[in-house]
């Protein structure tokens, strides 16, 4: 019995540890900037820089919008596999597992091709052509953990009892969708949220293969021509990142619909 | 015109059929039960009701109107499931509301119509309460608030009480039953239990293997089932094979015995074997008079059930079972003792060979 707690503990501390020392390695390193003292130069630098501001707050707009349009696909589909398409479960899954098998850069070029400039949607040609172009490349990278976040939710509610119950109370499928099934299964589409958000922010392939001012190439552009500020960007893009999936957290959680008070 | 009208109703999923040839009628405040183990028909048929199966053949009309084809959401009915089926998300007031609320409904009805309910199932201060913080009959008071809250032309229960342990059960079908009379709405009951069936209905349609086996009071179903099949799903039973001796007379044997019942026994001949079904509160101990059947045999088994006190009696091949109140005396009839048991000769209900 002993041996086994002392087993589970040195686990834990091991799995800690290992995430824990590269972060508290990288913070130490970020604040030896100025010679010998710590210092939060390397912050001020960062914080100061324009490009850090913006590049942030195009990927976050990115990534919201993104996880939007990724529940609006992938929370209709899933709710209908599992509804009324249960055959169909192996083909959907294996389709959003997709992503993960083929490369982000073949991913990228294939995109180029389809919507260069001398395509039929020629989206790249513009600048919001690009970003949505983007976007719905990113929609697709999340796409393997939104789904399965939001079919595990799913799965642990009884849909077709409550569609039923909700369709003998007159409501059609937009009332059943966005008032039953959505708010019960908050917390797997905040799970994919998380993870959208996650793979959004730090995306480099994408963004700069179509040349987009994103958070990522800025991230490779620093940590390729700077000392210590790469250090201090990896630390505050690790703060924000975590700020930003606690707001989602806050604000999603705090969701309540309005037919909640009749 | 019936209220509800189900004609050649028939369900197949790819080549097995899980209702043939179903054919009802149901009046308008009607309190209609179907009857019948797993896997007979009965939820499929009441889900085609609702709209949530659409029928292989057949036509359904409610109030006069084919609704055969017309989607769940637009049939006016209301639904009480077995897990009841609460919105997680929604407190009991909101659940209740949330038909009225699709309705669009005025706020100042809704919200009246929400108190009307939350009174009528006498649960006004669990208004605010989420699903997750109510019990089991609590819930399905909620459910069955809900499900006639935007006044429903139907009322579908689908083993509303099974989930549900003994005692709440017993109440909640009392209610259930007086609300259904004090709202007149016609209401299809499905269950596998035959007492709930014979203590709530107005009729019960017992099924199997996806067909009707019988449509009746509770009274015929239980006192003249037509068939072995329902004479043996309701109620406990006493089953004999009775070879005919005369058919006009009602004559038979019974395990090398005489008999006679006083019920018809149509198209028989002499020689024939017919099952017959004996009820066990139908029998008595003793040697009865000259209207009454008397057979003769060895007391097998006494189980003492409380209330009832139930003798297996051994006559040749055959045993009968017999329950007699409990009347308080110590003495229960010793096992191997030689015994006689007698019945009315109308007790002794033949069925169809089937």
């Amino acid at each position: 019995m002993k041996s086994g707690k002392f087993a589970a503990w040195a686990a834990m501390i091991l799995g800690v540890a290992y995430f824990l020392a590269p972060l508290i390695a990288t913070f130490e390193f970020s604040l030896r900037m100025r010679r010998g003292e710590y210092s939060f130069d390397a912050y001020r630098v960062v914080l100061a820089s324009g490009n850090f501001r913006d590049s942030f707050f195009y990927s976050t707009v990115l990534a919201f919008v993104t996880i939007i349009v990724g529940v609006l696909v992938v929370v209709p589909t899933a709710y209908w596999v599992q509804l009324r398409l249960p055959r169909l479960r192996g083909l959907v899954e294996f389709i959003t597992l997709l992503p993960l098998v083929v490369p982000a850069i073949v991913l990228v070029f294939g995109y180029i091709k389809l919507y260069g400039s001398s395509s039929i949607l020629p989206l790249t040609a513009t600048s919001l052509g690009a970003d949505a172009l983007l976007m719905f490349g990113y929609v697709g990278l999340g796409l393997p953990y939104m789904y399965r976040s939001v079919e595990t939710a799913l799965r642990s509610i009884d849909v077709r009892t409550l569609t039923e119950a909700a369709e003998s109370q007159g409501a059609g499928i937009f009332t059943i969708l966005f008032h039953i099934i959505l708010p019960n299964i908050r917390s797997g589409i905040l799970s994919g949220a998380f993870l959208t958000f996650a793979i959004v922010i730090g995306e480099f392939t994408f963004a700069s293969l179509l040349d987009r001012p994103a958070f990522g190439p800025y991230l490779q552009l620093i940590g390729a021509s700077k000392a210590y500020e790469p250090s201090a960007l990896a630390i505050i893009a690790f703060a924000l990142t975590w700020a930003c999936m606690g707001l989602i957290q806050l604000f999603g959680s705090g969701v309540r619909f309005s037919v909640d008070k009749p | 015109m019936s209220f509800l009208a189900l004609t050649g109703i028939r369900k197949t999923f790819g080549a097995h059929a899980v209702v043939r040839d179903f054919n009802l009628s149901v009046e308008r405040g009607e309190f209609v039960t179907f009857l019948g183990p797993s896997g007979c028909g009965k939820t499929t048929t009441l889900r085609m009701i609702a709209g949530f199966e659409a029928p292989s053949a057949g036509e359904i009309r409610i109030n006069g109107q084919d609704v055969t084809h017309l989607r769940a959401n637009k049939r006016a009915i209301g639904m009480v499931f077995q897990s009841y089926a609460l919105f997680p998300n929604m407190t009991v007031a909101a659940n209740i509301g949330f038909g009225l609320k699709v309705a669009r409904r005025p706020a100042a009805d809704l919200k009246a119509r929400v108190d009307e309910m939350l009174a009528m199932i006498k649960l006004p201060q669990l208004a605010e309460r989420y699903p997750y913080q109510l019990s089991g009959g609590q819930q399905q008071r909620v459910s069955l608030a809900r499900a006639l809250a935007p006044s429903p032309q139907i009322l579908l229960l689908d083993e509303p009480l099974s989930a549900l342990d003994a005692r709440i059960r017993v109440s909640l079908r009392e209610e259930i039953r007086a609300l259904q009379r004090k709202l007149g709405i016609t209401t299809i009951f499905v269950t596998h239990d035959q007492e709930e069936a014979l203590s709530m209905s107005d009729r019960v349609v017992v099924m199997n293997e996806g067909a009707i086996e019988q449509v009746g009071t509770p009274s015929e179903i239980y006192n003249a089932p037509v068939s072995r099949f329902v004479a043996s799903f309701v109620g406990t039973l006493n089953l004999l094979n009775g070879r005919i001796v005369d058919a006009s007379s009602g004559a038979i044997d019974i395990d090398g015995q005489r008999a006679t019942t006083a019920r018809k026994l149509n198209g028989a001949k002499p020689g024939d074997i017919l099952p017959m079904a004996l009820r066990p509160e139908a029998l008595r101990i003793g040697v009865g008079g000259d209207d009454r059947n008397t057979l003769a045999g060895v007391i097998e088994d006494v189980a003492f059930l409380g209330a009832v006190v139930r003798v297996r009696v051994r006559l040749a091949e055959a045993a009968v079972i017999i329950d007699t109140f409990n009347t308080g005396a110590n003495d229960l009839p010793a096992l191997g003792a030689p015994i006689t048991v007698n019945f009315g000769r109308d007790d002794l209900i033949p069925l169809l060979a089937h």
